[in-house]
Order: C-alpha cells, then sequence, then structure tokens
C-alpha cells in the first residue's frame, strides 16, 4: 500500500540520517558531550493531527545544525515526550524533560490550555519554553518565548484588510475555548472602536470537534442577506472545520458573498478537504508556503527530503520553530553556555531570517516581529497573497484594545517584567496572572 | 513574499504607461486590446479598472475572457505580456485567445503567470457579466444576469431592463427580471404608484433580501401609498420566513436524528440487544470511513470513472471490515468477559485506543480526503429553506439500514436465533442453538452496521483516527435514552434528540443546547430508568 510505502521510505531516510551522524562524515564534527532540546508535542490524542508536523520538523531542524557543526562544537540530541493531547500530562512530561532528562530548551505545546499547564513547571524549574502557535496574546512569562503570532499580528491586520474590501458586517465564530473567547474579546472591541455597530456582530460559539454546523451556517446566510457586505472571522479550531467548511459549500455559500477569515486554518488543515468549493475564503498567518523566497524553497525541499515525502505541506507553526530554533542557537552561542538564565538575557535582540524574506527579532517583551500576510485559498490547496503588511509588525503581549490590559507593558530587559502597570508605575507580578 | 514594493512601483508603472494609450484607444474602444491589458503583473486597482473599460464596450465576446478570469484560468505569457486563457494538459498549458477561444497552441507551465485575482476582482466581473449577459442566448446565463441586478438594485438599469423583458420567452427568467426591475424601481425616484407596484412584486418574492429592500425603502419614503404598500409586504414576508424556519429547524433536527441513528444503530445490537458495553464501537465506525478512503483511493489510481461508485462499493467492503474486526474482537476478548460489565468497559476502551493508534500509525495523524460523489454534493432550495443533497441522502440511508436491521432481526433465522438467546441463554442453549456462534454473530454484525454507518459519516465529517470518539457518547445517549434492547427506541430516541437539540441551538447556541439536552435526558432518566421503550416481562434482569 502507498502509505506503507511512504512510511518505509521515511525509515530509510531516517536510517540514513543515523548512519551519516554516526560515521561523523562532517568537515565539522561535534563532539562532546551532548546538548539535549526537549520537543513537546502531542503525537496521540485529538491534537496529533497538527502537532505531530512540528515534531518532525524540530527533528529536522536538529538534525540540520548538527551538520553544521552543532552548538558550542557540542551536537544536539532531541528527547521527545508525547503529553497525548492531555493538558495535565503536559506538564507532567514537561518536569520530566527539564528534572530528568536536563534539556537545555523545551520547544513545544499549541493549544493555550496546554501552555498554561505547563507555565508553572518552566517557572519553578527555570527552563526556556519556545512556543510556536499563534495565541490570544495577554499573557508575558520570563521563560517563555513566544514564536507565533499575537493577535495584533493576525486578528487585527486580517479584519482591516475585510474592511477595506468594504465588509460592514461581522460574525465571530469560534470554537468554545480560551484562544477564541480572548481574541473575540479583543476585535469587537476593536470593531466598536472603528463604528461598528452592536447589532452589526454577532458572537457564536460550538464545541470542540463539532460537526453538525447547519444551523450555524444557515444562520449566517440569514445574518448576511441583510443587505450589507458580510463576513466571517472564524476561530474555530481543529478538526470542526472541515465540516463547517464543507457546509458553506454545500448551502452554497460562496467567498465572493460571505468570505471567511480563519486564523486556524492553514496548508495542513486543507490537506483533509476538496477546495475547489472553498476559493476565495481566506486565512491570515505570517507565513504561506506558496510565498516565494529562496529560504521558503530551501526550507521546503529540506522538509520534503527529510520526511521522505513531496506531498507534505509546510505551515505557519513550522516557520515559527525554525525563527524559534535559530533564534535559540544563537543566544546560546552568544551566551557561551547553556545556561536558562544567561540564555533567556541574550535572546532579546537577537535577529534571525524568517521565510518569507524579512528579518524577524526577539523583543524585550518575548514576542518576535513577523509580518502579517493575507491569503487566498486556491483550488491547489495552497494560498495565494492578496495583502501584506508592508513592515515586520512588532508582537504585542498585551492588547491595546482591551481596557484592562492597555496600560500594561511587558518587558523583560529593562523593566524585568512581564506585566508592569504604566499607570501605577509598580510591576504587577505573579498575583495578577495567576487568575 | 517582499516583492510586493517592487510590485508596487511596477503596477504605477503600468497605470502611468497604460492609461496613456488606453485613453487614445476609448475611441474605438478595441475589446483585442483591452483584454491584452490583463497582461504583466498588475495591481487588483489596476485589473479592476481593466474589467469596467472590457464592460464599457458591450461586446458580448468579453464575457468569455471575463468568465476565464473569475476562475483563475486566466494567464500571461512572460516572453511578451501576451494575454490567454490556458488550461493544463499535464505538465503544460494549452493556451487559448481570450476572446474567440481558438487554440493557440501549447507552452510550458513556467513560461505563464496567472492574472491574480481575489474576491472583489470577481464580484466585479460578475457585475460586469450581469450588464453583459443579460441577453445572452442561454436561460440559465440571462437567468444569473437577472440575479446579479436584482441585488445591485441600480436605478440605471431599468431601461436595459424593460427590453429585456419584453423580448423574453422564458417565463421563469422574466419573473426573475422582473424582480430585479422592481429593486432597481425601489432605488429610483420614479412616481410612488410605480413604487407601490414594485412593493407588491417584491412581496410575492417573499425571501430575506426582499425583506431588507422593503424595509429599507419603508424607511426612507415618505409617500403614504408606497409606505402602506411596503410595510404590508413586509409583515407577509416575515410571517412566511418564520414559518420557513420552523420548517428548517424540523429538517435539520431530522437530518442531525438521523447521523446520531447510524452511529446508533450499531450499538444497539452489540450493546441493547447483547448488553456488551462495546467503547470501541466509535473505532468500528471509524474503520468504515477509512474504508471507504482506501476505496476511494484505489479507484482514484486504478478506474477513475468509477467514482461515483465509490460510496455503493465501499458500503459491502466496510461492513466486512467492522464485522471482521467485531469478530476477532468477540471470539478473543469479549467472550471471556460476559457478565461481568465493568472488565468489558476497560477491556474495549483498550482496544479503542489500539484501533486508534494503529490507523494513526498506518494512515498518519492527519485527515484524509474522502470525497463526495456529484450526486451528494450541492443543494437545492424549498420554499425559503436550503436542503442539501448529502444530508437528504443520509436521512434515506438511516432509514434504509434501520429497516434492513429490522428484517434481519424479525425474519431471518440468525435473527431469531439472536432473540432467542437473549431472552433466555440456557433455555435457547437447550433447545440445540449454538450461542458461543450467535454471540459472535450478534457481536460481528453490530459491529458491521457500525462500519456502514462509516461510510455515510465519512461524508460529513472528518475522517481521522478521532472520528470514532466524537459518537461514543452520543451513541450511547441515544441507546439509553430509547430504551435498551429496542430498535425503534433507538430510532425515536435518535429522532427526538436531533430535533428537540436543534429546536434549541438558534435560542441557546450549541454549547448550551448540548448541555441541556444532556440535563434533559439525565431528568428523564430518573424518571423512567429503562428509557423510552423499555422491555417489559420475565427476562428484562435476565
Amino acid at each position: 500500500m502507498k502509505s506503507a510505502m511512504r512510511w518505509m521510505q521515511k525509515t530509510a531516510v531516517a536510517a540514513t540520517i543515523a548512519a551519516f551522524g554516526v560515521s561523523g562524515s562532517y568537515a565539522q564534527t561535534p563532539s562532546g558531550e551532548p546538548i539535549k532540546v526537549g520537543i513537546l508535542h502531542s503525537l496521540s490524542g485529538t491534537m496529533a493531527i497538527s502537532e505531530t508536523t512540528l515534531k518532525d520538523a524540530m527533528l529536522m531542524l536538529i538534525d540540520e545544525q548538527n551538520k553544521k557543526g552543532g552548538v558550542l562544537g557540542r551536537p544536539l540530541e532531541a528527547v521527545v515526550v508525547d503529553p497525548a493531547s492531555d493538558w495535565p500530562l503536559f506538564a507532567e512530561k514537561a518536569r520530566e524533560l527539564i528534572s530528568q532528562n536536563d534539556v537545555a530548551a523545551v520547544f513545544g505545546c499549541w493549544t493555550s490550555v496546554s501552555r498554561k499547564s505547563v507555565l508553572p513547571v518552566f517557572k519553578e524549574l527555570n527552563s526556556i519554553l519556545f512556543y510556536p502557535v499563534q495565541y490570544e496574546g495577554e499573557e508575558s512569562e520570563r521563560n517563555v518565548f513566544y514564536t507565533g503570532a499575537a493577535p495584533n499580528q493576525q486578528a487585527i491586520p486580517a479584519v482591516d484588510y475585510l474592511m477595506n474590501e468594504g465588509v460592514e458586517r461581522w460574525v465571530l465564530e469560534g470554537t468554545d475555548y480560551v484562544y477564541p473567547r480572548t481574541t473575540n474579546k479583543v476585535l469587537e472591541q476593536y470593531l466598536k472602536d472603528k463604528g461598528v455597530a452592536a447589532e452589526d456582530i454577532i458572537v457564536n460559539y460550538t464545541p470542540f470537534g463539532f460537526s453538525d454546523w447547519q444551523t450555524e451556517v444557515s444562520r449566517i446566510k440569514e445574518f448576511g442577506s441583510a443587505g450589507k457586505k458580510t463576513a466571517v472571522v472564524s476561530t474555530v479550531n481543529g478538526d470542526a472545520n472541515v465540516p463547517f467548511y464543507k457546509e458553506l459549500a454545500n448551502q452554497g455559500v460562496a467567498a465572493t458573498d460571505i468570505p471567511v477569515v480563519a486564523f486556524s486554518v492553514g496548508e495542513e488543515e486543507l490537506a483533509g478537504i476538496d477546495t475547489a468549493p472553498l476559493v476565495g475564503h481566506l486565512a491570515a498567518w505570517n507565513y504561506f508556503q506558496s510565498v516565494d523566497t529562496p529560504e521558503n524553497a530551501d526550507f521546503i525541499a529540506k522538509w520534503h527530503a527529510f520526511i521522505g515525502n513531496e506531498d507534505r505541506v509546510t505551515n505557519d507553526p513550522m516557520e515559527a520553530h525554525y525563527i524559534g530554533f535559530n533564534m535559540w542557537v544563537k543566544a546560546v552561542e552568544k551566551a557561551g553556555t547553556t545556561d536558562a538564565d544567561a540564555v533567556i538575557d541574550a535572546l532579546p535582540g537577537i535577529e534571525q531570517a524568517n521565510l518569507t524574506g524579512g528579518m524577524s527579532k526577539m523583543l524585550p517583551n518575548h514576542h518576535i516581529t513577523k509580518p502579517v500576510l493575507i491569503g487566498e485559498i486556491n483550488d491547489e490547496g495552497q494560498f495565494d497573497v492578496v495583502s501584506e503588511t508592508e513592515d515586520l509588525v512588532p508582537g504585542d503581549a498585551w492588547s491595546d484594545f482591551l481596557p484592562e490590559s492597555k496600560k500594561l507593558e511587558a518587558d523583560w530587559v529593562e523593566l524585568k517584567c512581564g506585566n508592569y502597570d504604566t499607570e501605577a508605575k509598580k510591576c504587577l507580578g505573579d498575583a495578577a496572572t495567576s487568575n | 513574499m517582499n516583492r510586493s514594493i517592487p510590485w508596487l512601483f511596477l503596477s504605477l508603472a503600468v497605470l502611468l504607461f497604460g492609461l496613456g494609450p488606453a485613453a487614445a484607444q476609448q475611441a474605438e474602444a478595441d475589446p483585442a486590446a483591452i483584454v491584452q491589458k490583463f497582461g504583466g503583473k498588475q495591481s487588483f486597482d489596476a485589473t479592476e479598472a481593466v474589467i469596467a473599460e472590457l464592460a464599457a464596450t458591450g461586446d458580448e465576446r468579453v464575457a468569455r475572457a471575463l468568465r476565464a478570469l473569475r476562475e483563475g484560468d486566466l494567464y500571461w505569457r512572460e516572453s511578451d505580456e501576451a494575454v490567454f486563457i490556458a488550461t493544463r494538459k499535464g505538465s503544460d498549458y494549452e493556451i487559448f485567445d481570450p476572446l474567440t477561444g481558438v487554440s493557440a497552441g501549447t507552452v510550458p507551465s513556467g513560461d505563464l503567470q496567472k492574472v491574480r485575482v481575489k474576491n472583489s476582482i470577481r464580484n466585479a466581473v460578475t457585475g460586469a457579466l450581469g450588464t453583459l449577459t443579460l441577453r445572452a442566448e442561454n436561460p440559465a446565463q440571462r437567468m444569473r444576469a437577472a440575479s446579479t441586478l436584482f441585488s445591485e438594485a441600480d436605478p440605471e438599469m431599468i431601461g436595459p431592463l424593460d427590453a429585456a423583458i419584453a423580448a423574453e420567452e422564458d417565463s421563469a427568467v422574466k419573473a426573475r427580471m422582473e424582480e430585479a426591475r422592481a429593486s432597481a424601481v425601489l432605488a429610483s425616484d420614479l412616481a410612488a404608484e410605480e413604487k407601490a407596484a414594485a412593493a407588491k412584486v417584491l412581496a410575492g418574492r417573499a425571501d430575506r433580501e426582499a425583506l431588507t429592500m422593503l424595509i429599507r425603502f419603508a424607511g426612507a419614503t415618505d409617500d403614504p401609498v408606497a409606505k402602506q404598500a411596503a410595510e404590508a409586504a413586509i409583515v407577509a414576508i416575515q410571517n412566511n420566513i418564520a414559518f420557513w424556519n420552523q420548517m428548517q429547524n424540523v429538517w435539520y433536527g431530522l437530518s442531525l436524528g438521523s447521523v446520531l441513528l447510524l452511529a446508533a444503530i450499531g450499538l444497539a445490537i452489540t450493546f441493547g440487544v447483547m448488553g456488551v458495553i462495546n467503547m470501541a464501537h466509535g473505532e468500528m465506525v471509524m474503520l468504515g470511513a477509512y474504508t471507504t478512503f482506501v476505496v476511494q483511493e484505489f479507484i482514484r489510481n486504478n478506474a477513475p470513472g468509477l467514482f461515483e461508485w465509490s460510496l455503493t462499493i465501499a458500503l459491502p467492503l466496510a461492513f466486512l471490515v467492522s464485522g471482521a474486526v467485531g469478530l476477532v474482537m468477540e471470539r478473543g476478548l469479549i467472550r471471556f468477559l460476559y457478565g461481568r460489565p465493568l472488565e468489558t468497559l476497560l477491556a474495549t476502551f483498550g482496544v479503542s485506543l489500539i484501533l486508534q493508534q494503529a490507523v494513526r500509525t498506518i494512515f498518519g495523524p492527519s485527515n484524509r480526503q474522502v470525497g463526495n460523489p456529484d450526486w451528494m454534493s450541492g443543494a437545492f432550495d424549498v420554499g425559503l429553506m436550503s436542503v442539501t443533497w448529502n444530508r437528504l441522502w443520509i436521512i434515506v440511508f438511516a432509514l434504509v439500514v434501520f429497516l434492513a436491521l429490522l428484517a434481519v432481526l424479525n425474519k431471518t433465522p440468525l435473527g431469531l436465533q439472536m432473540r432467542a438467546v437473549t431472552q433466555n441463554r440456557r433455555m435457547a442453549a437447550a433447545m440445540g442453538i449454538r450461542t458461543p456462534w450467535v454471540d459472535a454473530m450478534t457481536f460481528a454484525l453490530g459491529s458491521g452496521i457500525a462500519g456502514i454507518a462509516g461510510v455515510a459519516l465519512s461524508q460529513i465529517d472528518n475522517v481521522s483516527p478521532n472520528l470514532g470518539q466524537g459518537y461514543i457518547i452520543d451513541s450511547f445517549m441515544v441507546v439509553v435514552f430509547g430504551g435498551v434492547g429496542n430498535l425503534w427506541g433507538t430510532l425515536v430516541g435518535a429522532m427526538t434528540l436531533g430535533i428537540v437539540n436543534k429546536f434549541l441551538e438558534p435560542f441557546a447556541g450549541a454549547v448550551l443546547g448540548k448541555i441541556v439536552v444532556l440535563v434533559l435526558i439525565i431528568l428523564f432518566i430518573q424518571k423512567r430508568p429503562r428509557g423510552l421503550f423499555a422491555q417489559k416481562g420475565r427476562f428484562v434482569d435476565a
């Protein structure tokens, strides 16, 4: 069978890589005790669909780095654990990585709830987490580096784009958990600030893995027939997207009438759908596989060679890991040690070329600068970029559109604080963030 | 893509250079020359300007180029920026003249660049085509043109529409054109009587779009005659919409109910009839869905012509695959655990995890694409409600499976033996029935039915290793609510839960709706612990 063939190819590739690694046929052979890097992504359970790819991407990056001579002349060694889409297990596995395996840094997590679950562990054991997924913001921790987009690097520019296209009515459709709820809170406030009337916005939530979208889609249709241009801003997560888009297509909601802009749908998610009826629906990311730069072409070629399958796609969180991993390597080289405190201090200010032709920079608030791209789905399951910000957008940890977080600022270089209250002129510290 | 800045300059240059000659050409308005302006790297604004220019020529031939642009089939050649319609032919493209459609040979794909489009460009094309194709030969095209004009409500189009209505012979198209004219009249500054008549025409259409137009008109007009006519029409339409909303809820409820029925019906055998708490039931459904995927993959690679039949071919195979897995499970595991519900629960839960991980290892963790055959795609309208074909066929299919299973239970020797064994195992054994064999067959039948359900569910849900998990709780809920051991109970239970859910959803939202349903079931089970249709008689506790 085809997939068995793929699996064999993959194993063969892995075996070759391993053989080369052992025989050490490289100019600079890393030597000495390996530096361990933790990979904390679910390989089973609901989130395996998204996270397994990131585990593979990390293995590829570590492999590449070893070919280039490792870090500080020492080889890197990946330690992979499987938190199985089980949030408390994330914390347990993180503890195992840091205290038993003694890893220098951890790359991992996807959902916000898994990140929140490991936070106390990273603070207690003072280690480093690189988090590669777009998230709702409202957080900045000393031990965490956020390489995915904050809301101002994804949601706000997407809404701006649609406003330019003449959209006046908004459906905020999301899965019922922390990321959509916070993002929609930010967006609702932003839209109202821009003069959108309350009756022109509806917010709706559905459970995880929701599959019967008939009522929701017909409500969207009804809401969109009021004579004003309507758009759907979708923070629907994971598996629920496929039935959502199928129902939209079946009920004849075309992107030219009611475009859907999604923040969680990338190339990987589209792989499960026939995209012909979805042409024109939008997604906002900081990276698309279709972006035409030499760096990206190189990255895609390496990925295909590593995974042994030309059909596998690349996506935004993979690029985030690419940037984050290279930043970590540079910071370790700069600090001359893998000691967490030294690396945390070295990271802000580090620059790394991203795959879309820009230079991303780690900011003092532990977020990075990124370009924002808006893409339309095409009939090959890829995105055509229709709009892009001129400059890289710096990630903002605390939204300027929520009254309670407007006054907060995160700065781990000067202020040494993740939630500095600019009005009261003091650091709120842990008491405020523990919720 | 950091090319946008050079692009900006380029498109500016194109605009500057392009507009000069454009002014000169305006006099002749040669569509062939204008179409060529799509060539080269253009900004979206420039493309939109070219569309307007093409539409202004009024030449019907430009419709071909515009349609190709909308579908993303319009390309320009890198060497000379000449514009063509191109279709993929292997690794090359066959190119055609954009106006006449005459073939101009084939070129390698590297030589061509797509003319970039986005939604607003597609809308501009649709608008332009609406004006152009009002007098087209194909009635479907005229119909679409009239629909576009209806939503545009442009007073300037009243003249062309009058002319088109006079010439129109197809009554359906004519009615649509009259509606388009009415919407334009409401937006114009014609006399009040004309507008009152237009309001009546829109009242006849009776859908939400007409309602929006009438509400806006009633708010803006000062004329009492027209206002009264509009308000009467608004009330009529609102009543109509309210009626169809209820119909829609019933339909959606039936549809959700049929999905629940499909998911639960296999469990009604394994849990309902045999009393095995089968936590791996969802995975049997998943195996059926993956069988469909494998069948479709095989057909795609070997016999693409059979694709429309892929689901029909997958049905028996899914039954056999899931049935065989069920048989192995029963013989290898469950038969040692009869009468020990807790151990059965844990063991089958373990099996479900093993099956999930096995599928994940073989097929990968990501979703697999299962295509809809043409007869399961799209929708048709009944009144103001759109009925999607896939949902309709799933309702039909669920009922067919239900009736077939009922027939097996009541009319076949296996069914008779199954009922005998569940009612009184020792008596059945004494009559010479091989009870272990009947157990195995019953479990295989229930699992096989779950596999068949998987074929249908692959059409509306994700085909991923987690497919089954989403249905297991709902399935148990349906079987317990309907009454354990009663197939009719499963049918009524599934439909009731579906309809209640869909009537709650518009008010309570999907999340709260589900919780309310769960609470209602708990209360119901408190009152009637044996469900809707309780088994009666001596054997109940056996």
